[in-house]
């Protein structure tokens, strides 16, 4: 089959890539600004752990499977920790993957808080992961994720 | 600002862990969602939450638009003295509302 070439950045290119290359384009334009000006999950993370590396364990993130209104999801994390003086958890952070904004709130907490768990509702924009990330005393930063499936989705909905 | 609720108990033992369950009514309006006139909806969170023990800050957090209205926020403490445990919200103006519970430690 023969293609018509157009030329783009003075190279020939076929009517395949020119289609593939206009279909990203569209794409991107049609995403909400807010989802081009978030950080990724991952990102997020980084800027929390000041890119310090993060173990999988020692933290337990509950979330609903299946969550029928995402403007209040129940979840609770805990983290191992013998919370004493000298071993306990200073934070613990949880983060979204499609939400307008990645970050969903940072627990201090410290010797004090007897046990490494917290408990708390959030919204869930659509169906996705949830990360929690807890940071120990010494400095280590461990985490757990769980991924929810969202019916009636949060923060976006149109009230006109 | 608005009514908050805490619940937890009023008596513990020493060194005993008791657990803190803290609700406000606020709208925590993300800013995100567009109102019957076509325009987004001002943006009101409640930023930060924290809770002082016998005058020492002793849990904290700060919340994002993520968090549900009417935020609930639940965690333990290590009863060590008898006293009051007061709560502050501080939303995104800056205005606080604070609430305060008694403990005693026996």
């Amino acid at each position: 089959m023969h293609e018509d070439p157009l030329r783009v950045h003075g190279r020939l290119v076929g009517r395949r890539q020119f289609l593939r290359v206009g279909m990203t384009g569209l794409l991107v334009i049609s995403l909400p600004r807010w989802a081009l000006a978030r950080p990724s999950l991952d990102e997020a993370i980084r800027t929390f752990t000041g890119g310090a590396d993060v173990l999988d364990g020692r933290v337990r993130l509950d979330l609903p499977p299946l969550v029928e209104n995402g403007n209040a999801v129940g979840i609770t994390v805990a983290a191992e920790s013998p919370m004493t003086a000298d071993d306990y958890v200073r934070r613990i952070a949880v983060f979204n993957q499609k939400n307008p904004e990645a970050n969903v709130a940072v627990f201090h907490l410290g010797p004090r808080s007897g046990r490494a768990a917290v408990s708390t509702r959030i919204r869930l924009a659509t169906s996705q992961v949830v990360v929690a990330v807890a940071e120990m005393s010494d400095g280590s930063f461990w985490s757990s994720r769980a991924s929810a499936i969202v019916t009636l989705a949060a923060c976006i909905e149109d009230l006109s | 600002m608005a009514r908050a609720l805490i619940n937890m108990p009023k008596t513990a033992k020493r060194g005993e862990i008791v657990e803190v369950r803290a609700m406000i009514a606020h709208p925590m309006e993300t800013g995100y969602r567009i109102g019957p006139n076509g325009s987004n909806i001002p943006r009101d969170i409640i930023r930060r939450f924290a809770c002082s023990y016998d005058g020492e800050e002793v849990f904290w957090a700060d919340l994002h638009p993520a968090v549900s209205a009417n935020p609930f926020i639940a965690f333990t403490l290590v009863a060590s003295t008898s006293g009051v445990i007061e709560f502050t919200w501080t939303d995104d103006a800056g205005r606080t509302q604070t609430a305060s519970a008694t403990i005693t430690v026996g």
